[in-house]
């Protein structure tokens, strides 16, 4: 497929009649702008990007979009790091950010309505006060959109034991691939009918876009506390958490870290982490006083039953922070260490941990490429870092398939190819290794029933379109199979 | 085509199955399966139907009982082949719920679709045939100290039925729902494709949710064979403590203030039985320690005559409601309970009839329960005014289950957001509307 000039001319005057021209932006220098999400190997530049002010000037700008036959895709905050806010270079990017109001912080409901663009914190800073927030937390929190995360389908580190974005949306209104507002959900639980809502999270965009979301608050714990502990292995580590999780105890979160990892972090925020660990692990628990008093001597001991070598209690929230800021800064901590890096997303069953570690460790030395290791350890999902310096010759081709390796193997055990990033772009090709044919293909009829003519963010999450077929009384979209090179990998 | 001809192209699909899929644990043949043919004992995997072989007073001709998904899959296709209405079966507790189908040729009943595929301990998973009794499964899962936390409050009844009822109780409060705790899915497709989606593992984006859109479908959009699911351990310790009132807004008003305090409920109930009076009783679980500090604190937010006690009180869990009577689901804002108790205790009073209410008031979910006994006509109109009632507070009033004489007269389903995108989907997975046409909302 290819947009005329004519056509795209055509299309930014219907943008401009919809939202008003200081709200679409056509020029390339500014276009530019959004060329990227948060996986920056990926780079299209869009079209045209949209920047619509509330709902019904987000469902104008789609219907112009399926007036033209043009592709949309959404896009929040631009923090995701699958490429699922990847521009269509001849679509419209339709940026949410504008839509920022938190509409209702309800405490006796146990509800927020917020806009798309609110960011995820916020949320939680609106309802402190009341003594509620909003539990999933996902490592970017501080600038990630809540429609972000609902397209996502976010977790965070406190997921294991509060779930996920999915089990925190009791509503949503979205703007569907045809340009019509629905509602689904709402403040009462268990709307009649298909759970549209369920389906819809974490659809990466594919289904429509959110632009009003009801939240589920949940009260701020009465007592919180957090244990460091360093072992001299991940072997250990791994042996301590599969002793809680068998003792009973449903953490708030159980995070650990390799000694890759860990050097990454002391370089670059001075965490002060106990020296020569092989591995650390935070653990947090949460909830009423006298459970998590009970709780915490028994997690204590079971880590030092698994040989920790030091444990340090957090005394406050500032050494609890403390704890934090090494695992939270991780992720760009790499960057002090390698010129490059991959983050990869996958989840093994938790007991598979000492096995997939020790194969990783394996492709790690057979490919020259180091990987560090941060993982949610409490449920499986690993965030194997790739280090690698795209300057010298081939290390990128190695450390691809370093970190393709890995999700087959996570696969191999069971496992899935993301736990919390997304398909996106960047995984499409990937799921036929996790799913068969035939799944996919049902899947995509949930496509075809909301987006028969595939407009919304095509080439995301799906490896091959699906043929919807004709819809009768519809009109007649661009042909998905016409969908091709959708972007160029830098 | 004769009658004895279908049920022959039935026998040959239901024969000719032995396919495996090796990435994924459904096509492993169950114990039951494995001994098909060396089996004359089983149950015959197809056989005409009997008298008790109807869905909602509907009769259909046959029955078939798969033994395995490639078993089920093969009899779906056939009865695609020869245009066959289906409708799915699990324990049979809940046939009577909803619209009757339109139209019924074959019920394809899951109980022998049973038994636990996997139960990794470690990882707090299992993965079970659909037509496991939820008995079966928490017996087999307490061994490990572990539980699939979802309350079933009809006796009898299969995951899958759970599943496509989307049925819940008491303990929604602490863990969710089926749709919280189903984390992969095997279906059976209308033209008999077999899908999955999800996994094994609990934290998982990949590909669409496919288990939330089948959860509550009424088996709609395809037959569920099995299931994955997150488990939990079984606390070491629970109480209850119940303080009785004397109306059911007050009790809905304390539930209120137990919401706002520490005490982290397993479950928060209301209990308003027609002849009057209520009780708000707390459920705490935990550690032997922390249940007991956490109930004297709950003793003390309820009052001083609230009782403590190791048992659940009478009817826990259960519907207020008997075999025959007319079932509702009310929901409603948090906020909104005590308004909903109390205009639904004024409404049946207006209509003069009986009204049990009884439900999680700590969620916003109330069942309420009507005797068949009651006038049709005066049942339709409390019907109405619930629906009113519940809409005031931004929630939904859904009849459950009702004789058929108060079915005639009422919507079951009530308004419905985003219905035609709903009917998009049912074309899409089911464009012959063979899967129990107009058992859903709208008439899907």
């Amino acid at each position: 497929m290819s947009t005329t000039t004519t056509d795209l001319t055509a299309l930014a005057a219907a943008l401009r009649a919809a939202v008003g021209a200081d709200r679409v932006l056509s020029d390339r220098q500014e276009l530019r702008t959004y060329e990227c999400d948060g996986l920056a190997q990926y780079k299209v530049v869009p079209a045209l990007v949209a920047l619509p002010a509330d709902a019904a000037q987000c469902a104008a700008v789609v219907r112009a979009c399926v007036a033209a036959g043009a592709p949309f895709v959404a896009r929040g905050s631009g923090t995701g790091l699958s490429g699922g806010a990847l521009p269509h270079a001849d679509g419209v990017l339709i940026v949410t950010s504008q839509m920022r109001d938190i509409l209702e912080v309800a405490p006796s409901d146990e509800r927020a309505v917020v806009q798309p663009g609110v960011i995820n914190l916020a949320v939680s800073r609106a309802a402190n006060p009341h003594g509620w927030y909003y539990a999933p937390d996902p490592s970017s929190q501080q600038i990630c959109s809540i429609g972000g995360n609902v397209a996502e389908n976010s977790g965070g580190a406190h997921c294991l034991k509060y779930g996920f974005t999915t089990n925190h949306v009791t509503g949503v209104e979205l703007v569907t691939p045809d340009g019509d507002r629905v509602r689904l959900g709402g403040r009462a639980p268990d709307a009649p009918g298909y759970d549209l809502l369920g389906a819809f999270v974490g659809s990466e965009g594919t289904l429509g876009i959110a632009t009003e979301v009801t939240v589920r608050l949940t009260r701020l714990p009465e007592s919180v506390r957090t244990l460091l502990a360093a072992f001299d292995s991940t072997d250990q580590a791994g042996a301590a958490t599969s002793a809680i999780i068998a003792a009973g105890v449903v953490p708030a979160a159980v995070e650990m870290m390799d000694a890759l990892a860990i050097s990454a972090a002391e370089a670059a925020v001075h965490c002060g982490y106990p020296p020569g660990a092989g591995a650390v692990l935070i653990v947090e628990l949460d909830g009423p006083e006298p459970e998590v008093a009970a709780q915490f001597d028994q997690v204590e001991r079971l880590c030092r039953d698994n040989r920790a070598f030091e444990i340090r209690i957090a005394a406050d929230d500032v050494e609890r922070a403390l704890f934090w800021k090494g695992r939270k800064s991780a992720f760009a901590a790499v960057g002090r260490i390698s010129p490059d890096y991959i983050v990869q997303d996958g989840v093994i069953p938790r007991t598979a941990l000492p096995e997939v570690l020790r194969r990783i460790g394996e492709l790690s030395a057979e490919r020259g490429i180091r990987v560090a290791n941060v993982f949610h350890a409490g449920d499986g999902n690993l965030h194997p870092l790739v280090l690698f310096d795209a300057a010298v010759e081939g290390q990128t081709e190695r450390a691809e398939e370093v970190s393709g390796a890995i999700l087959d193997l996570c696969v191999r055990h069971g496992g899935s190819i993301t736990g919390e990033h997304g398909v996106g772009m960047d995984k499409a090709k990937y799921m036929p290794r996790m799913f068969t044919a035939d799944d996919l293909d049902t899947m995509q009829l949930l496509r075809c029933a909301f987006d028969p003519a595939g407009l919304a963010n095509p080439g995301k999450v799906f490896p091959t379109p699906r043929l919807c077929g004709e819809v009768p009384g519809r009109r007649k979209g661009v042909h998905p199979a016409q969908e091709a090179g959708l972007a160029e990998v830098f | 085509m004769p009658a004895d001809a279908i049920l022959d192209r039935l026998r040959a699909a239901a024969d000719g199955t032995t396919t495996t899929d090796g990435r994924h644990t459904d096509g492993l043949p169950s114990q039951a399966a494995a001994g098909r043919t060396d089996n004359p004992d089983g149950p015959e995997p197809v056989r005409p139907a009997g008298e008790q072989d109807a869905i909602a007073g509907v009769p259909a001709r046959y029955v078939a009982m798969p033994r395995d998904t490639a078993q089920a899959a093969a009899l779906l296709r056939a009865a695609a082949a020869l245009d066959l209405a289906v409708t799915f079966r699990g324990g049979g507790t809940k046939q009577d719920w909803a619209s009757p189908p339109r139209r019924l040729d074959l019920i394809v009943d899951t109980t022998a679709l049973a038994g636990v595929v996997e139960h990794a301990a470690g990882d707090l998973i299992t993965v079970v045939r659909a037509g496991t009794g939820l008995d079966a499964l928490a017996a087999a899962l307490a061994a490990a100290g572990q539980q699939l936390a979802l309350d079933a409050p009809l006796p009898g009844g299969t995951v899958g039925g759970a599943v496509a009822t989307n049925a819940s109780g008491p303990r929604r409060m602490l863990y969710g729902t089926a749709r919280d705790l189903l984390i992969g899915v095997t279906l059976v497709r209308a033209d008999g494709v077999v899908a999955h989606a999800g996994g094994k593992v609990v934290k998982n984006v990949a590909g669409y949710d496919l288990g939330k859109l089948v959860t509550g479908a009424y088996g709609t959009l395809g037959l569920v064979t099995e299931c994955a699911f997150r488990l939990h351990p079984l606390p070491a310790a629970a109480a209850y403590v119940t303080r009785r009132v004397d109306d059911a807004a007050e009790a809905g008003r304390l539930a209120g203030t137990v919401r706002a305090a520490q005490l982290v409920p397993a479950a928060l109930e209301v209990d308003a039985p027609a002849g009057g009076g209520a009780a708000v009783t707390v459920l705490l679980e935990g550690t032997p320690a922390g249940v007991a500090a956490r109930v004297e604190a709950a003793a003390r937010l309820l009052g001083t005559d609230a009782t403590a006690a190791d048992q659940a009180p009478e009817g826990w869990g259960r519907y207020p409601w008997r075999d025959g009577d007319t079932g509702l689901k009310l929901t409603a804002a948090l906020s909104g309970v005590p308004r909903l108790l109390a205009d639904a205790r004024a409404a049946a009073d207006r209509h003069g009839v009986p009204l049990a209410l009884r439900g999680s008031a700590g969620v916003g979910v109330l069942h309420a329960g009507v005797p068949g006994t009651a006038e049709p006509e005066r049942v339709a109109g409390l019907v109405d005014a619930l629906r009113a009632a519940t809409a005031a507070v931004a929630g939904h009033a859904v009849v459950l289950t009702a004789p058929p004489t108060v079915r005639d007269r009422v919507d079951l389903w009530g308004p419905v957001d985003g219905l035609a995108l709903m009917r998009r989907v049912k074309q899409r997975f089911d464009p012959d509307a063979r899967l129990a046409p107009g058992r859903f909302v709208g008439g899907i």
